[in-house]
C-alpha cells in the first residue's frame, strides 16, 4: 500500500523489479538512473557482490515533484535473482505497490523465468498480497539476442493473466521507460 | 520482531504526536537526529540534524538492515533482536523496533552514550507503537482522488514527462 502522509503531503510508492538472475533488473535501474533528470533522482544504491551480482537489492529513488501539493516519490528496488537469495527477495517485497517482472527471453532461461514467476507468487502469498489486485507489468528482456523464444510462447508461459507486457533490450534502453511508465501509471490508478 | 503491517496513511494529528515523541526523545537522549522509518523502507518523520544526508536512501537501507537482522534472529531461534547497533568512529547508530510497525533510528555522537540511547528507546517504543496501532485500526483515510480531484491525471502527465528518453 502506498504510504500517504497527509500531514507532510507526501506520497511514496514502492516499485519492485523481480525476475530470474542475470535477467536485467539492475540494468533497468542503471538505465533509468542514467537518463532521468539528475535533479529528480537520488543516488543509485547497489548492494552487490564483488562480481557485481545483486546480493541484497538495488535502490533508486525518483521524485515526480509536487503534484497538486503532494510531493510524489517512486522508490525503485530490485531483488537478487539467484535462487538461493529467496529470504532477501521476500524482504524486499514488503510494502510493494507495483511490480515489474523482468523475464529473460533466451530459450535456455525459460525454466528460470517460470521458477522466478512461481517464486514471486509464493512470496506475495506469504505477505497476503493478492496478485490480481497488485499492479504487475511484464518485460521480456534481451530481445536482441539470437536464441530468443517467440513472444507468443513467453506470453503463454508467463502471462496467462494477460498483464501489460513489453519487449526490451535494457542494455540499449529499449522498453525500459515504456515498462516504468506503465507500472507507475497502474500504481497511481490504484491510489484512486 | 516480525513486521506488524504497512502504515498506509498518516494524518496531521498522527504526525503531531509522532513529532512530539521524537522531539522528547531527542531532548532526553541528546542524540544528533532521530528518523522514523516504516518496515518497507519509507521515511515517516525526521527530527534533529541529518547533516544533509539523503534520508530516503537511509530509510531504505535501515529497513533492509533491520529485516535482515530479523531473519538472522529467526535462524538462530531467537524471537527477535529488539535493536541493532552500528558503532562508528565519530557517530553511531541504534535501530530499534517499534512493535513491528516501524523502526526508530537514532544517530548519536560523543554528546551522549549508547546506554542512554538504549534506555530512552525502550521507554518511548510502546508510545510509538500505540500511535501506529491507532493508525492501523482507523484504516486508510480514503481514496486520494476524493481529496485532490484531478491529482491522478496530473501525476500521469508528470510520469510521461519524466520517464522518457
Amino acid at each position: 500500500m502506498s504510504m500517504i502522509n497527509y500531514a507532510s503531503r507526501e506520497i511514496n510508492c514502492k516499485l519492485v523489479y523481480y525476475g530470474p538472475g542475470l535477467g536485467g533488473k539492475t540494468t533497468n535501474l542503471e538505465y533509468v538512473y542514467g537518463k532521468v533528470n539528475p535533479d529528480t533522482r537520488g543516488k543509485l544504491i547497489s548492494l552487490a557482490t564483488e562480481q557485481e551480482r545483486t546480493l541484497f537489492f538495488d535502490f533508486l529513488p525518483v521524485d515526480l515533484g509536487s503534484i497538486r501539493g503532494f510531493k510524489t516519490r517512486f522508490h525503485l528496488d530490485t531483488v537478487p535473482g539467484q535462487v538461493y537469495y529467496n529470504a532477501s527477495r521476500r524482504l524486499i517485497l514488503k510494502g510493494v505497490d507495483g511490480l515489474v517482472f523482468v523475464g529473460d527471453s533466451q530459450a535456455e532461461r525459460m525454466d528460470a523465468n517460470i521458477a522466478a514467476m512461481e517464486n514471486l507468487y509464493e512470496n506475495l502469498a506469504d505477505y497476503g498480497y493478492e496478485p490480481h489486485k497488485l499492479p504487475i507489468v511484464l518485460q521480456y528482456n534481451k530481445r536482441d539476442l539470437p536464441n530468443v523464444v517467440p513472444m507468443e510462447e513467453l506470453h503463454a508461459y508467463l502471462n496467462p493473466m494477460g498483464l501489460q507486457e513489453f519487449e526490451a533490450v535494457a542494455t540499449q534502453g529499449q522498453g525500459v521507460f515504456d515498462t516504468l511508465r506503465a507500472v507507475s501509471k497502474q500504481v497511481l490508478k490504484s491510489l484512486g | 520482531m516480525r513486521s506488524a503491517g504497512t502504515i498506509g496513511s498518516i494524518g496531521a494529528h498522527d504526525l503531531q504526536e509522532i513529532d512530539s515523541l521524537l522531539a522528547t526523545f531527542l531532548a532526553e537522549t541528546r542524540a544528533r537526529c532521530a528518523i522514523l522509518v516504516d518496515r518497507s523502507g519509507r521515511v515517516l518523520s525526521t527530527r534533529g540534524d541529518t547533516g544533509g544526508f539523503d534520508a530516503t536512501t537511509f530509510a531504505s537501507l535501515a529497513a533492509a538492515d533491520y529485516s535482515a537482522g530479523d531473519q538472522i534472529a529467526e535462524l538462530l531461534g531467537e524471537s527477535e533482536f529488539a535493536s541493532l547497533y552500528h558503532h562508528g568512529e565519530r557517530q553511531s547508530l541504534v535501530l530499534a523496533d517499534l512493535s513491528g510497525w516501524a523502526i526508530l533510528a537514532a544517530l548519536f555522537d560523543h554528546r551522549t552514550t549508547l546506554g542512554m540511547v538504549r534506555v530512552k528507546t525502550k521507554g518511548v517504543a510502546p508510545r510509538f507503537a500505540a500511535v501506529f496501532s491507532e493508525i492501523a485500526r482507523r484504516g486508510p483515510a480514503g481514496p486520494l482522488v476524493n481529496i485532490e480531484a484531478g491529482w491522478a491525471d496530473d501525476a500521469e502527465r508528470e510520469i510521461d514527462r519524466l520517464f522518457t528518453e
